[in-house]
Parts: C-alpha cells; sequence; structure tokens
C-alpha cells in the first residue's frame, strides 16, 4: 500500500493526476507539465514534497562521523548552513546524493525519497559509539515554494522577513504555536524556499501559501514538471544520473568531493579514480532535429555505441530535446556532435557544457 | 471526457471514422490524451506504409514518455496529419477533429470487433 502524504486531499480536490513514486502516491501533474513548468519559471509554484527522507544526526561525534560517510567536508560547514554532499559506498559509488543541514540538534539530512530506508540502514550500521542517527520522515512533511515570486508569498504566509535569508541557508521560525525549519533550496533552478514542517500543519500552510499567492500566479506543481526543471538546469536525478555504480566523479560533480579533509568511505576508491582517469564522463547535450531522448538510449558516435542516456525530456523553455547521459570520456568534449538512437533512428545531437537554460 | 458519437472505438483507446466503404480515419480518444498529457512530439508514419491491426504505426510523445499507437484497422495509410508534426498539441486540444491522425485504406472493412461510443464509455469507466 503506497503511502498518502497529509496533503493527498488537497491534491485530489486540485483533480492531481496521482503516481505512486518511492511508496507515496504523489500529484504527476495538475493541469499539465508544460503549464506548471512555465508557472515556475515566470511566477511561482508550490510542490508537496513530503515523500522526502529527513534524518537526524547528533551526538558528540555526529561531526566527525558525518566526516567519514560523505564526501564534503563537514567541518566547513557553519551554523544556519545547508551543503550538498555524496553518501559514498567503498568504491566510490554513490549511495545517495543528499543536503546536510548543521542545526542545533545535530545534522538534519534531507535524503532521495527511494532511499531514505537504504541510507537510514547505512548510517545506523557505520555509526559508532556516540553518534545517535534518528529517521524523522514520518513525522516531518515538505513543501516547496519556488519561482522568482518565491519570496513574497512565503514571507506573507509565515509572517517572517526572508529576503535576507542567503542561498543555502535555512531558519527555524515559529508558525501556528509549531517550529518549522525553512531554508532557500530547490530543485528548479529558480529562488525559493523548502519548508519542513509537522504533518498536522502541513494542510494549513498549503493553503495560506495559495491564498497569499493568488495575486502572484501561485500554482500546485507535480513531479512531471519537477523534472523538466531540474533537468534544464542540468540538476543529477539520484536513480538516474546517480547510481551506486557511478561515482561523483564521473557525474563532474568533483567539486563536493573534498579529498584533503581526511579518510572518508569510498575515498581510496576515489582517488584512484582521479589520478587514474575516468572512463565515463557525464554530459548535457541539445538534439538539433526532432525528438526526445529517453532514459536508457543509446549514444552515438562514428557508428559506435559511446554511452546511453540517462535522462532526457522535451525542454519546455527551449522547445528542443535535451539529455544528460554518460559517455566514454574520450568522447565527452563540448561543441561534439553526437546521435541519440531514438527508435530507429539516429537523431544528431550537440554536447553542451553547463546548463540547458541560464538565469539571469 | 467526451466520447464522440457516431465514431468506433477500440480497446488501446484508438478512434474510427468511416470516410466511405473502404477508408477510415485514425486517432486517440480523449480519454488517451488526457493519460498521455502534453503532447509534444510525434513521430508520423509514411504515406503508402501497411499498417497490420494491432500494430504499433506511431509514437506519440508526452514531456513524460513515449507511447506506441496501434492500428485499429489493416491497410494502406492514404494520408497522415503533417498538421501534427509542428502542432502536435493539436491531439490534446482537439483528438477528435483536428488532432487525427491518419487515414487508412482498409484490405477488409471489418470493424465488427471495435466498440460503440456507449459501449467505450462504459469501458473507460471500467479502467
Amino acid at each position: 500500500m503506497a503511502a498518502k502524504t497529509p496533503l493527498y486531499d488537497k491534491h485530489l480536490s486540485l483533480s492531481a493526476k496521482m503516481v505512486e513514486f518511492a511508496g507515496f502516491l504523489m500529484p504527476l501533474q495538475y493541469t499539465g507539465i508544460a503549464a506548471e513548468h512555465q508557472t515556475v519559471r515566470s511566477r511561482v509554484g508550490i510542490f508537496d514534497l513530503t515523500h522526502m527522507g529527513e534524518i537526524l544526526v547528533s551526538g558528540p561525534k555526529a561531526e566527525e562521523f558525518l566526516n567519514y560517510v560523505t564526501t564534503n567536508d563537514v567541518s566547513k560547514l557553519i551554523s544556519g548552513a545547508i551543503q550538498y554532499s555524496f553518501l559514498t559506498n567503498e568504491a566510490g559509488g554513490v549511495i545517495d546524493d543528499i543536503l546536510i543541514y548543521r542545526v542545533p540538534e545535530g545534522f538534519y539530512l534531507v535524503v532521495n525519497a527511494a532511499n531514505t530506508a537504504k541510507d537510514y540502514q547505512w548510517l545506523l550500521s557505520k555509526a559508532p559509539g556516540g553518534v545517535t542517527v534518528q529517521d524523522l520522515s514520518q513525522s516531518t512533511a515538505l513543501i516547496a515554494i519556488q519561482g522568482p515570486n518565491a519570496l513574497p508569498v512565503t514571507e506573507k504566509a509565515l509572517e517572517a522577513e526572508l529576503a535576507q535569508l542567503d542561498y543555502y541557508h535555512f531558519r527555524d521560525l515559529p508558525y501556528h504555536g509549531e517550529q518549522i525549519r525553512v531554508s532557500r533550496t530547490g530543485y528548479t533552478g529558480e529562488d525559493g524556499f523548502e519548508v519542513y514542517l509537522s504533518p498536522q500543519l502541513a494542510p494549513r500552510l498549503w493553503d495560506e501559501l495559495i491564498a497569499v499567492g493568488l495575486p502572484y500566479g501561485i500554482q500546485p506543481v507535480g513531479l512531471g514538471a519537477r523534472d523538466t526543471l531540474r533537468l534544464e538546469m542540468r540538476m543529477p536525478l539520484y536513480g538516474n544520473e546517480l547510481t551506486e555504480e557511478e561515482s561523483p566523479l564521473a557525474a563532474g560533480l568533483d567539486r563536493f568531493v573534498v579529498f584533503d579533509k581526511g579518510d572518508f568511505i569510498g575515498r581510496t576508491a576515489l582517488m584512484e579514480q582521479e589520478t587514474a582517469g575516468i572512463s565515463l564522463k557525464l554530459v548535457g547535450f541539445v538534439l538539433r532535429a526532432k525528438g526526445i531522448p529517453r532514459h536508457g538510449y543509446n549514444i552515438i558516435q562514428g557508428g559506435r555505441i559511446i554511452g546511453r542516456v540517462t535522462s532526457g525530456t522535451m525542454s519546455p523553455s527551449l522547445q528542443k530535446g535535451i539529455g544528460l547521459g554518460y559517455v566514454d570520456s574520450a568522447h565527452a568534449k563540448a561543441g561534439s556532435i553526437i546521435e541519440i538512437e531514438i527508435r530507429r533512428q539516429r537523431v544528431p545531437a550537440e554536447i553542451i557544457k553547463g546548463r540547458f537554460v541560464t538565469k539571469k | 471526457m467526451e466520447v464522440r458519437k457516431g465514431l468506433l472505438y477500440s480497446k488501446e483507446h484508438e478512434w474510427v471514422q468511416e470516410i466511405n466503404d473502404s477508408v477510415v480515419r485514425v486517432g486517440i480518444t480523449a480519454y488517451a490524451q488526457d493519460q498521455l498529457g502534453d503532447i509534444v512530439y510525434i513521430e508520423l508514419p509514411a504515406i503508402n506504409a501497411e499498417v497490420g491491426k494491432g500494430d504499433p504505426f506511431t509514437v506519440v510523445e508526452s514531456v513524460k514518455a513515449a507511447s506506441d499507437v496501434f492500428s485499429p484497422v489493416s491497410g494502406t495509410i492514404m494520408a497522415v496529419n503533417e498538421t501534427l508534426e509542428d502542432s502536435p498539441e493539436l491531439i490534446n486540444e482537439s483528438p477528435y477533429d483536428e488532432g487525427w491522425i491518419i487515414e487508412v485504406k482498409c484490405d477488409d472493412l471489418d470493424l465488427s470487433d471495435l466498440m460503440t461510443a456507449e459501449e467505450y464509455a462504459l469501458y473507460v469507466e471500467e479502467v
């Protein structure tokens, strides 16, 4: 049985098309992916992300422990700030990509829904004495507000000044008798906030956001547009770009791997990769003709398969097929022309550097 | 979701309209386009291509996924709706009119196993 989020009834009353995702019944779309995508790019959208997992790591040795199980440097994380990082296995493969918040009670980890149980078990199995690991997912709802109008809408709904809250920082605020957590983070490439609160209060915040957001053009946004929004910004998705078989280095995310911080799980393997050079590299590409790349399609060059597509879609902003995929690193140069095998046809595409859509 | 009276329907959610005693027009139903979501691309078949009953003859792609469209009849494709090449969203906006996909000259016009509008409306309710 798939779990329902505290906003399930809201989604039904908004005529959402519901799908099962990571054990939860989640809204795929309300009015349509393209319209919802546009809402976030030009106005403001709200998302129910309650399926995401939250894990608290605390105790006197929590920092030392987290620095050993993640790739980024937790000692550099200051109070009130958030760090993007990876849990890696001994082979350097990605167990999950996570956010780490340095909170008063320890470290608050936000993890992918499909990985919550796996991450929790992994952390428990590695945790020494002096470290407590708690899965808070069941008692935590998550609502994201994303888009150029996210600031005034969130400020009004929470009755708080948030303009001074920097990107990748958070603040704990009172809201209807509860302490809630608000961070300036997101997965859309737009300005925005993510709000963690109890399941009991989530429907109230949802309603208040919609009420104050109406003059700002607020609309609910489902998982379908969440995927196109992140892909246009070249943000990786666990299960597609990031897997236990690929390393953060292959995914081009080496800035989140800090070798000189001391030992961590996967460091030896990752160091070897760094020295020897990686064989596969993640690239972004734009189709030069009609067609839509999809997960699993072959990437061809000179008549030879050089890689595979990990994510692809029709970019609502560019109106072109875009995608990400791993290719032999010898063929990963920006500007190179490759072909994507779409059913029986080979459609030319160009490898590009950076995001597909640039924001001011 | 509209189920247009006077058309015949397949279990795979295609509609069939008799143009004359050997040619039919084929598209996907309002229910099918709603299930697919925003259609952003269609790979149209070639004119004069042979299609077999139950075989995929085209692929429509929404933002989310690519889906085969199956031919409800056997025959030769006489016409394709080329407007869809640049405006695939017509399938969403007007599935029974401007969003038609192909016209087929049937080898043997036997539509007896297709559903009537009334039958299809019931069928969709049960899906």
